[in-house]
């Protein structure tokens, strides 16, 4: 079979914004699928929300469209395009999900689409759950016990009959969200109605709890002949119960012997064959650890996050393999980039253990519940290789930038011996840290492996990180040869060596040198060096055989580093900077040489940049690479704060910092040399003052006058910032802020409630471009990545542009800036203030560059090599404007997280973004707030007002364009009084501690639209607003959280007609 | 204890011993399944050779009975990156150690597997010793690798005696398996089929098989260089000539090549995993397939009068499967009953089966 002739231009879904369960990895599939597609000459047309990401670039599709990922706008791209063919199976469940439906309502017959890949009828196979047991039935695959139910009722009556524990697993939602194991009948009874009520189709599964089996997972493929192979097989560390987004998996699977191996690889293969897919698939056992006995868990019809996994374990290119598949070729008429010679009809056979551990976002969430589940909750992931599974460990730990270094945490230490063994039972992120600490305490194996079940193997492993732990402490200072180099061979940081044997650091790495303990660098080939292979792909390991080649042929050698797992506050945003950098130094004719440990991500495509090093981004391990690649310089100004602070360490290895030196980034973060630029400069600031403890926090703050905001320094995205109004704020927030954060001061400002106001800019050393100002909906206390912005700005006057202008010049000039600069502004009182310099790259760059055609990263890259940006044909100052409104919308992922409150504030909560584009502000807020997936309440509506004091006066306004759009109002008391007192058609309903009917209760019933609730201060969780906001969570209500938020919505309502939008060709800008 | 790898090139991998601490000298090969390695080690078409095992992570589950592939290692000797201290599985029944030092295996670990396989790789499988010795002469023993041959591995591994197994259920046919080193699974996936099977010693008289009253012959696999088996080579001859239904596998299917005039050849480094894919000429379809192989039929050599190429190496075009135009005949290099590996070609004993006739 060959390539289909008639399929020429083709529709391919995005995954939409980042959201928990669904991240990065469908931006690197999509990008990976649409190369792949366009490499066949096949006109590719995009549509995807999600503005942060590569494959949204128009040199990745023909035809680009930031567009809501919903049926009336999909459609409409269809009408105007008018593709042959669409690909469903690249965008995640997003897009899947839409593609059905796009193929169930007929759209796609009318307009003569083809489903490419997988047939619909395969992939509701596959998805329903009732349809998948009946399939696995009529092949001979077990499936656990189960049954699927519609209603609580039945859910309950099904349990009774299994047993308890069950599972709750709910039909077409994302990394199962709603689900969950319900101990008892109250508990299956909360599940289960909250799983229906989250299904698209109102369906969940009850099945039996076989939680503590091995959970084993295999990534298939199949194309159109009926060729099988499996990519990967993979384990997870925390047996079943643990969602498996949430889990440490490795790969391949080490405690399987053969015949389980083939048995479960057999049955992936019989299923993929059963259900007829084409191209790409995950299949998820439970396997009993104690007989052969195993069930079907899982399957997904498609590129998933295991699979971008799978890929970057092995080499293998998944999402371009399937790509080519849907176009109809097989297997083995494909080749393989990596070897050149083979073709993708292999399997991928590895050396070395791969090694995934999930970046939770509680370190954001410090109220959010830990436990683990089958509700995933992870934000992110890191992966490491090496070539043991304690390396591979290590390595991923450090990678996890969680100021941990080693399979070790030691607030654990204080804990008494029977408070470690009762953490053991609990499934929480740090699961893994305990368990190390009973090893420490001398529990044993056996007893660990009957709380935990995960696998004596895996207890082994760490019980010989710490056994060698306790070697290096015996040496007691230098270690002999034999000992370091064990302890180099498990991937023991210098740093950490040095602390156990009472040494320096630099000490360590002089002996290492000594004894001839050197990093070598293996490659990785999909083949295990059976064939010889180019792939410029490695990782470290302490064995004697160096394969990093040299392979510059005298080209300037760039290293470009990543930014690491995504987590909130620094999410794909930053790969998509470090992909155009690289793409733009090799256009300069560098060799670029890209570090980063994020699987997820297009930078660890090993053909993004000339060479990938999949390693952790510390100092050390950076050090590592240097010394082998002696690079000409580094970028550090695109992988965002995991990169940017490398900048020191960088520039004490002598290696050149292209752009901004690290001075400027230090002089930026610290308080004293920033307000002394500023003073030079004559640029106002808010004041404030540098304090370290509460008294001192309490002075400053009645020195300057409340409201002040209270932030840690040295902190992204508004990691541990709170507004305050009064000394028991100042002490509440010291309090927890002291929990977490020591070394540095905290900062207290005034907080000045104005308009916010935003710029990325480019600066060359004399001149600066700046490609436009963003305004933010939400005045100033609401982080920036979470407030509503728009391009170009609606209320910021010509003098104040010039201010801004001329600002960002003298502090990109002061800082010492080449390259990329974002500032964010504040017009208080007429009068233009700066808030926060950060000279680097920002979130809102790749969104700036799409809507304004201004590619940002090339020119900063071009500007950093020495390039003038007179001579760069984009001028200087500020960009004519864009006769486009752009509107980027935070979204978040409330529902996957328990106990974290909604209410937006300065710390940054959202998770991705969406772009509305449109030829006016209402249309593109329209536009956006669809995207997001936000319903705007209309006529015959009804919203709940409960708002704090501060925001009574406005909120009577945007109450009162409700009430005239003809939308019934609900408030409860004070705000009701206050509507009603200014002549606002009002309903007063009971607060939620008041007795029943009251506020909850309507949120349950379905009636309410939207809720608007704005948050009064402090972090307690047992005020009436947290529950309310939690509510609307929990029952799918939309609410809103900042008055601001409310007006935008309320402009909409008035403004914004759904009939006028249409969709926007990006490549046309 | 410290141990030594040396290669006929002279290079020295220095080690740790695992399994016996004792001198080998063997052909040195690796092998890439990330799985199996007990499968590997009893698998009698090893005789004479050292294995190096490309995935490093190596005894992991342990060993246990079950999992034997014939009565005892047949592996010179082992090396791997890190052996595992415990076996960690329902079944295992000893650590990979004890089970090596039990049967007497000499093997090495801490050696740079990566490294070696490469150097296996780009200059071809090679002789090599691991030594425990503190003190030795690289040159002495390069001179003493240089001398090595595998020879007379079929005659070490074949059975001494006739053995009769039962097919699971009723059994319909009646198999007789020539040993020149087989794999148990081989006899179990024709027992599993409803075969009763008669495992023969590989000198076995081909009049002895034809008047046996046996419904079908199979070929095994086994160890070594075909071409040193002449007299066997002339009985498979006759029973080619016979018209019993037959299948060969691996060592067998070239056996068989060289009985009707094909010629056979070394590959540089072999065949040895369990991820090779081969095509199916007359299906177009593509399996993965586990292969254990230095030699291969060269397919020029294949009189297209007496047979044609049914299956094909997709990675270097090599032949792998022989289909004969005399009635019910066919070959196979890689090896349908796994053990290690994919079973994805198990079909082929279905085929088998089906070739002797009746309802199968």
């Amino acid at each position: 079979m060959a390539k289909n002739p008639n399929i020429k231009k083709v529709l391919v879904l995005g995954s939409g914004p980042i959201v928990i369960g669904q991240a990065a990895e469908f931006d690197y599939a999509g990008t990976q699928a649409c190369r792949a597609l366009k490499e066949e000459g096949i006109e590719v047309v995009l549509v995807n929300s999600n503005p942060a990401t590569i494959m949204t670039d128009k040199d990745i599709a023909d035809h680009v469209y930031i567009e809501p990922l919903n049926i009336p706008s999909v459609t409409q791209v269809i009408q105007r395009e008018r593709p042959d063919s669409i690909l469903p199976t690249l965008g995640g469940q997003t897009g899947l999900n839409l593609a059905m439906a796009l193929h169930e309502n007929g759209t796609l017959e009318k307009y003569g689409v083809k489903l490419l890949g997988t047939s619909p009828d395969s992939i509701r196979k596959a998805e329903d759950r009732q349809g998948f047991k009946d399939c696995m039935e009529s092949i001979g695959q077990p499936c656990v016990t189960s049954e699927v139910v519609e209603s609580v009722a039945d859910a309950v009556a099904f349990a009774e009959k299994i047993g308890y524990p069950v599972i709750v697993r709910p039909a077409y939602t994302l990394g199962g969200t709603g689900g969950g194991i319900a101990y008892d009948r109250a508990g299956l009874e909360e599940i289960a109605d909250r799983g229906i009520h989250l299904s698209r189709v109102g369906q969940v599964l009850i099945e039996r709890c076989i939680a503590g089996w091995k959970e084993i997972e295999f990534e298939v493929m199949r194309d159109g002949a009926g060729n099988v192979i499996t990519v990967c097989s993979m384990e997870n560390i925390d047996p079943v119960g643990v969602h498996t987004g949430d889990s440490i998996v490795v790969a391949p699977t080490q405690t399987l012997a053969n015949k389980e191996y083939q048995m479960l690889r057999t049955a992936a293969l019989d299923i993929i064959t059963a259900l007829e897919i084409e191209g790409g698939c995950n299949c998820q056992f439970a396997l009993n650890p104690d007989s052969f006995e195993y069930a079907v868990i899982e399957v997904n019809p498609r590129v998933s996050r295991s699979s971008a996994l799978a890929s970057k374990a092995t080499g293998y290119p998944i999402a371009k393999v399937a790509a080519k598949i849907a176009l109809g070729y097989t297997l083995d008429e494909i080749p393989n980039a990596v070897t050149g010679k083979t073709t993708a009809c292999f399997e991928p056979t590895i050396d070395y253990c791969v090694l995934k551990i999930p970046r939770l976002p509680f370190d954001k969430f410090t109220t959010a519940s830990r436990t683990l589940g089958t509700q995933m909750k992870a934000t992110g992931e890191v992966m490491a290789i090496a070539n043991s599974f304690e390396g591979a460990l290590m390595k991923a730990i450090r990678s996890l930038e969680l100021n941990v270094r080693a399979l070790k945490l030691d607030k654990l230490e204080q804990l008494e011996d029977d408070e470690i063994e009762d953490l053991l039972a609990q499934v929480t992120d740090e699961r893994l840290f305990v368990v190390a600490e009973a090893l420490r305490r001398g529990i044993s194996p056996q007893k660990i492996n009957s709380i935990t079940r995960m696998d004596l193997w895996f207890l082994d492993g760490f019980q010989r990180i710490i056994d060698q732990e306790e070697a290096l402490k015996a040496c007691q200072g230098a270690p002999d040869a034999d000992t370091l180099r064990r302890a180099k061979e498990m991937c023991f940081a210098d740093s950490y060596i040095a602390t156990l044997c009472h040494m320096e650091q630099a000490q360590v790495k002089a002996l290492r040198e000594q004894y001839g303990i050197i990093p070598a660098f293996k490659m990785v080939d999909t083949c295990a060096a059976e064939f010889d292979a180019v792939t410029p792909y490695y990782y470290s390991s302490y064995d004697g055989e160096n394969e990093a080649a040299d392979t510059g042929a005298g080209r300037k050698k760039v290293l470009v580093l990543g930014s690491g797992p995504i987590r909130i506050g620094q999410g794909i945003e930053f790969d998509y900077c470090c992909v155009h950098s690289v793409w733009a130094l090799k256009r300069l004719g560098c060799e670029t040489i890209i570090v980063n440990n994020n699987p997820e991500t297009v930078s660890t495509d090993f053909d993004v940049a000339d060479k990938l090093y999949f390693e952790p981004l510390t100092a050390e391990d950076v050090q590592n690479i240097v010394e082998q690649e002696k690079p000409w310089a580094a970028v550090v100004q695109f992988g965002g704060q995991t990169a940017i602070k490398l900048a020191k360490a960088l520039t004490e290895m002598g290696v050149r910092i292209l752009g901004t030196p690290a001075d400027g980034v230090d002089a930026a973060e610290d308080r004293e040399r920033f307000d002394a630029i500023l003073n030079a400069c004559g640029i106002p600031r808010a004041k404030g003052r540098t304090v370290f403890t509460t008294q001192q926090a309490l002075e400053a703050a009645n020195e300057i006058g409340y409201p002040v905001l209270v932030r840690p320094s040295y902190v992204l995205g508004g990691q541990g910032m709170e507004i305050a109004y009064n000394d028991r704020n100042i002490r509440d927030f010291m309090k927890i802020i002291n929990q977490t954060v020591q070394e540095h001061p905290i900062l207290v400002d005034k907080y000045l409630m104005g308009r916010e106001v935003e710029v990325d800019g480019v600066f060359d050393g004399d001149d600066i471009l700046i490609p436009g100002i963003m305004e933010h909906i939400e005045r100033a206390g609401v982080h920036s990545g979470d407030s509503i912005s728009v391009y170009p700005p609606i209320h910021v006057e010509d003098q104040h542009r010039q201010t801004i202008e001329g600002y960002t010049r003298q502090l990109a000039k002061a800082l010492g800036v080449i390259g990329l600069i974002n500032i964010q502004f504040i017009i208080y009182n007429d009068q233009v203030y700066v808030i926060e310099v950060n000279p680097r790259s920002s979130r809102t760059i790749p969104y700036i560059s799409k809507v304004t055609g201004v590619p940002v990263i090339d020119l900063a890259t071009k500007v950093m090599m020495g390039q003038k940006l007179k001579d760069l044909g984009y001028g200087t100052g500020i960009y004519p404007q864009a006769e486009y409104y752009a509107v980027k919308m935070p979204v978040f992922s409330f529902e996957k997280l328990t106990d974290v409150d909604t209410g937006l504030g300065p710390e940054m909560k959202s998770t991705g973004e969406v772009l509305g584009l449109a030829e006016s502000f209402p249309q593109a807020l329209l536009k956006a707030f669809k995207g997001a997936n936000m319903r705007v309440p209309k006529r015959g509506g009804r919203i709940i007002l409960t708002v704090k004091d501060e925001d009574k006066r406005e909120v009577v306004g945007i109450a009162r364009g409700f009430a005239d759009m003809g939308i019934e109002i609900l408030a409860t008391d004070g705000t009701c009084k206050a509507l009603q007192d200014a002549d606002v058609p009002c309903t007063r309903v009971a607060r939620v501690s008041e007795a029943h009917p009251n506020l909850s209760d309507m949120i349950a019933s379905g009636t309410i639209d939207l809720v608007i609730n704005t948050p009064t201060k402090g972090r307690r969780q047992d005020t009436d607003g947290f529950k309310i906001r939690r509510a609307t969570v929990e029952h799918s209500v939309g609410c809103v959280t900042a008055i601001d938020t409310a007006r935008a919505m309320l402009t909409v309502r008035e403004q914004g007609r759904s009939v006028d939008l249409h969709p926007i060709d990006i490549t046309t800008i | 204890m410290k141990a030594t790898l040396i290669l006929a090139n002279g290079a020295v991998f220095p080690g740790r011993s695992i399994g016996e601490a004792g001198e080998r000298v063997c052909e040195m090969v690796f092998n890439t399944s990330m799985t199996g390695y007990q499968e590997v080690l009893t698998d009698p078409s090893y005789a004479g050779q050292g294995v190096v095992m490309s995935y490093p992570l190596v005894g992991n589950y342990g060993v246990n009975e079950q999992d034997n592939e014939s009565r005892r290692p047949w592996v010179e000797a082992f090396v791997v990156r890190h052996l595992s201290p415990r076996g960690s599985n329902f079944r295992c029944q000893a650590t990979l150690d004890e089970f090596l030092k039990q049967h007497h295996i000499v093997g090495i670990e801490g050696v740079d597997t990566r490294a070696l396989t490469k150097l296996l790789r780009s200059q071809g499988s090679m002789n090599g010793m691991i030594t425990c010795a503190e003190h030795f002469h690289v040159d002495q023993v390069v001179e003493q690798l240089r001398a090595y041959r595998v020879s007379g591995a079929v005659e070490r591994v074949t059975c001494r005696q006739p053995e009769t197994l039962p097919a699971y259920g009723e059994g319909r046919r009646h198999v007789a398996l020539l040993d020149f080193g087989v794999k148990r699974n081989m006899v179990e996936c024709l027992r599993r089929r409803g075969c009763q099977v008669t495992v023969l010693p590989a000198s076995t008289p081909a009049q002895e098989v034809l008047s046996g009253g046996y419904d079908g012959v199979m070929l095994s696999n086994g160890p070594g260089d075909p071409a040193d088996n002449r007299g066997v080579i002339e009985q498979v001859r006759k029973l080619y000539e016979s018209s019993l239904p037959l299948y060969a596998v691996c060592l067998g299917h070239q056996l068989l090549a060289l009985a009707t005039g094909a010629k056979t050849g070394r590959l540089a480094y072999g065949h040895r995993g369990g991820n090779h894919p081969v095509r199916d000429v007359a299906e177009g379809r593509v399996f993965i397939t586990s292969q254990n192989h230095g030699y291969v039929v060269l397919s020029e050599t294949v009189d297209p009068a007496v047979a044609e190429v049914s299956h094909v190496n997709v990675n270097d075009g090599t032949c792998e499967g022989l289909r004969y135009k005399r009635p019910n005949c066919f070959t196979t290099q890689f090896h349908p009953e796994a053990s290690p590996g994919p079973q994805d070609t198990e079909y082929l004993f279905d085929r088998f089966v089906a070739s002797m006739g009746g309802e199968g």
